[in-house]
């Protein structure tokens, strides 16, 4: 599962990292003599309401929802995991207040946070980067802070502490290591979750602006032309769902290979 | 359990309380307020009348003071008044909210339906082609965005089939047949990356259970396969797959937003999303916290079942 996903994941980042060069025209550019034409060899997904390429435009709108996903995911993972960290290891006060403050964004189901916080800020794609962070963030602490938690008590902690290590240096050189697995496997499934969320958030008009395109404000621009050109809404969609799709199956396979117990 | 349930009070107090306060100050950051929206960009207005309306919605006191005043009102029972509406909030969320209680129900009940008949079928026959079916059907209901769905299924009934769900919202005490015509596509969306969930728990679960001792036991007793998977195992799987689907239910509620934009439902997730385009703290502020109670209402719930259907869990002890 992990070779299929991972391969499906690598064709997308690759789509990414060499839209300029795949791509068989500017994802912006008009023609409009062929406006609305449907899926033929010169244009293998057809094209829009301006006669702008389908498939370059698909190709190029992977970049703002990898980017979106890896730059909110990894600030969540980042802080999510010093929170998580800190509150496990330390204990006590620390410990109470940050998971007092987590139960609060825990509160509101994560979509309608999302929602929130975008429409909150204005539409923009930072917008979704800080929203899709601040969302995952808890998860995370609680991902880390759980494991860190059993694994304190453990007497090589206690051994390493004995030798004179400072806390900081435990918590990072000793602890960090062995409660990584989970951490990973949910930072995979997130990944895959926020292309989800981006997508939601685009098509709502609240991520990346036309005419940049993005996989949401694709199918939200493409809506109103589902019965005369409904390859313009079709191809960003299965787009979305093979990006999830390779990232829910590295996690999935992750998970069975680094904790056999979670099946 | 009655200790259980005061800690669990006391904490849901502390939460919301933090929540008042995060959902107050983050309000408050949005560039704009309520006046700047009324009086619009190109309107030509003395400033006079500016502090005026601030005057008068109450934006020239400090911060504190609007939320002391907000809180005030909270604790006796008062969600406030809508700005842009004039109507009470608890008004315009009650007028909206079976529309969304409907819409996740109905959700959850089809999540719940598919999810476990698909799972139990899937570890009957496990590694047959109906299970490998189950598992990928799965993984894909699982990475289908809700509202491409959507879109997809209303291109598929327009185009192909020639049949449109009514547009015009119909309560379902006034024409039940019509009211379940307009869910049906929104309600088939929402529910099935659940599910997607349900299923893949439901499976695992009852794989678990399917190799236990008692299960030989009670199919050495003569029983029937149906008895015994339905009567025995499924009973003893049951405790996770409620768990998922309690999860399941909350995320539900939040992906309403969504799936009512999509399909324009006058439910209580457009209203938080009008709301705040239109800077209507009240509004905003009172919903958004009104959610956040029916969302640890359904945790709540979820517990008290789980208890329920496992007595080896006690709360309180």
């Amino acid at each position: 599962m992990v070779v299929i996903g991972g391969l499906f994941a690598l064709l997308i980042v690759a789509m990414a990292l060499f839209a300029g060069s795949l791509a068989p025209s500017p994802p912006d550019e008009p023609d409009f003599d062929r406006i609305e034409s449907a899926p033929r060899a010169a244009a293998l997904f057809g094209t829009d309401r301006f006669g702008r390429d389908v498939l370059s435009r698909v190709i190029y709108g992977s970049r703002i929802s990898l980017y979106v996903a890896l730059v909110s995911v990894g600030t969540a993972m980042v802080a999510g995991g010093v929170l998580g960290l800190a509150g496990g290891y330390l204990g006590g006060a620390w410990d109470n207040v940050i998971n007092r403050v987590m139960d609060v964004f825990f509160s509101i189901p994560g979509l309608l946070l999302a929602v929130g916080i975008a429409a909150m800020r204005g539409p923009g794609v930072n917008s979704a980067v800080i929203a899709i962070a601040i969302v995952y963030t808890p998860l995370f602490t609680r991902v880390m802070r759980a494991p860190v938690l059993a694994e304190r008590e453990k007497d090589y902690v206690q051994a390493v502490r004995a030798l004179g290590a400072t806390r900081l240096a435990v918590a990072l050189k000793h602890v960090l290591p062995n409660v990584m697995s989970p951490f990973v496997v949910q930072g995979t499934i997130a990944f895959s979750q926020a292309i989800l969320i981006e997508a939601s958030l685009s098509y709502l008009g609240l991520s990346a602006q036309p005419p940049t395109p993005s996989w949401g404000n694709m199918l939200n621009e493409g809506r109103t032309y589902l019965e005369t050109a409904p390859w313009i809404s079709v191809f960003p969609g299965i787009a979305i769902m093979v990006s999830v799709l390779a990232f829910n199956l590295i996690g999935d396979g992750l998970r069975d290979i680094l904790d056999p117990n979670v099946q | 359990m009655g200790r259980y349930f005061v800690v669990r009070a006391y904490s849901m107090a502390l939460t919301l309380l933090g929540l008042t306060v995060l959902i107050f100050l983050m309000l408050r950051l949005i560039p704009g307020t309520v006046v700047e929206q009324m009086i619009g960009a190109d309107a030509v207005v003395s400033p006079e009348m500016v502090a005026q309306l601030r005057h008068f919605f109450g934006l020239d006191q400090p911060w504190w003071v609007q939320y002391s005043r907000w809180l005030g009102g909270l604790v006796q029972g008062d969600l406030g008044t809508s700005w842009r509406t004039g109507k009470p909030v608890i008004r315009l969320i009650l007028e909206r909210l079976p529309v969304t209680v409907e819409l996740t129900l109905l959700a959850v009940g089809w999540a719940l339906a598919l999810g476990i008949a698909a799972g139990i079928v899937s570890a009957v026959r496990r590694d047959r082609a109906v299970d490998n079916v189950v598992r990928v059907g799965a993984l894909l209901g699982l990475s289908v965005p809700v509202f491409w769905q959507g879109t997809m299924l209303i291109l598929f009934f327009s185009i192909y089939l020639r049949w449109m769900p009514p547009v015009v919202w119909v309560d379902f005490l006034t024409d039940p047949r019509r009211n379940l015509t307009i869910m049906l596509l929104p309600v088939l969306c929402l529910g099935t990356a659940s599910a997607a969930n349900i299923a893949r728990t439901t499976r695992a679960c009852m794989l678990d259970v399917l190799r236990s001792e008692y299960i030989r036991t009670a199919a050495a007793k003569g029983l029937s396969h149906r008895a015994v998977v339905l009567g025995h195992a499924l009973k003893n799987a049951l405790i996770p797959i409620v768990t998922v689907a309690g999860l399941q239910m909350g995320i539900l509620l939040g992906g309403t937003v969504v799936v009512e934009e999509v399909f324009t439902l006058p439910g209580v997730g457009r209203l938080v999303l009008w709301s705040i385009y239109q800077r209507d703290y009240p509004l905003t502020q009172s919903t958004i916290l009104f959610v956040a109670i029916l969302f640890m209402a359904i945790n709540l719930a979820v517990d008290v079942l789980y208890g329920y259907l496992d007595p080896r869990i006690r709360y309180g002890d």
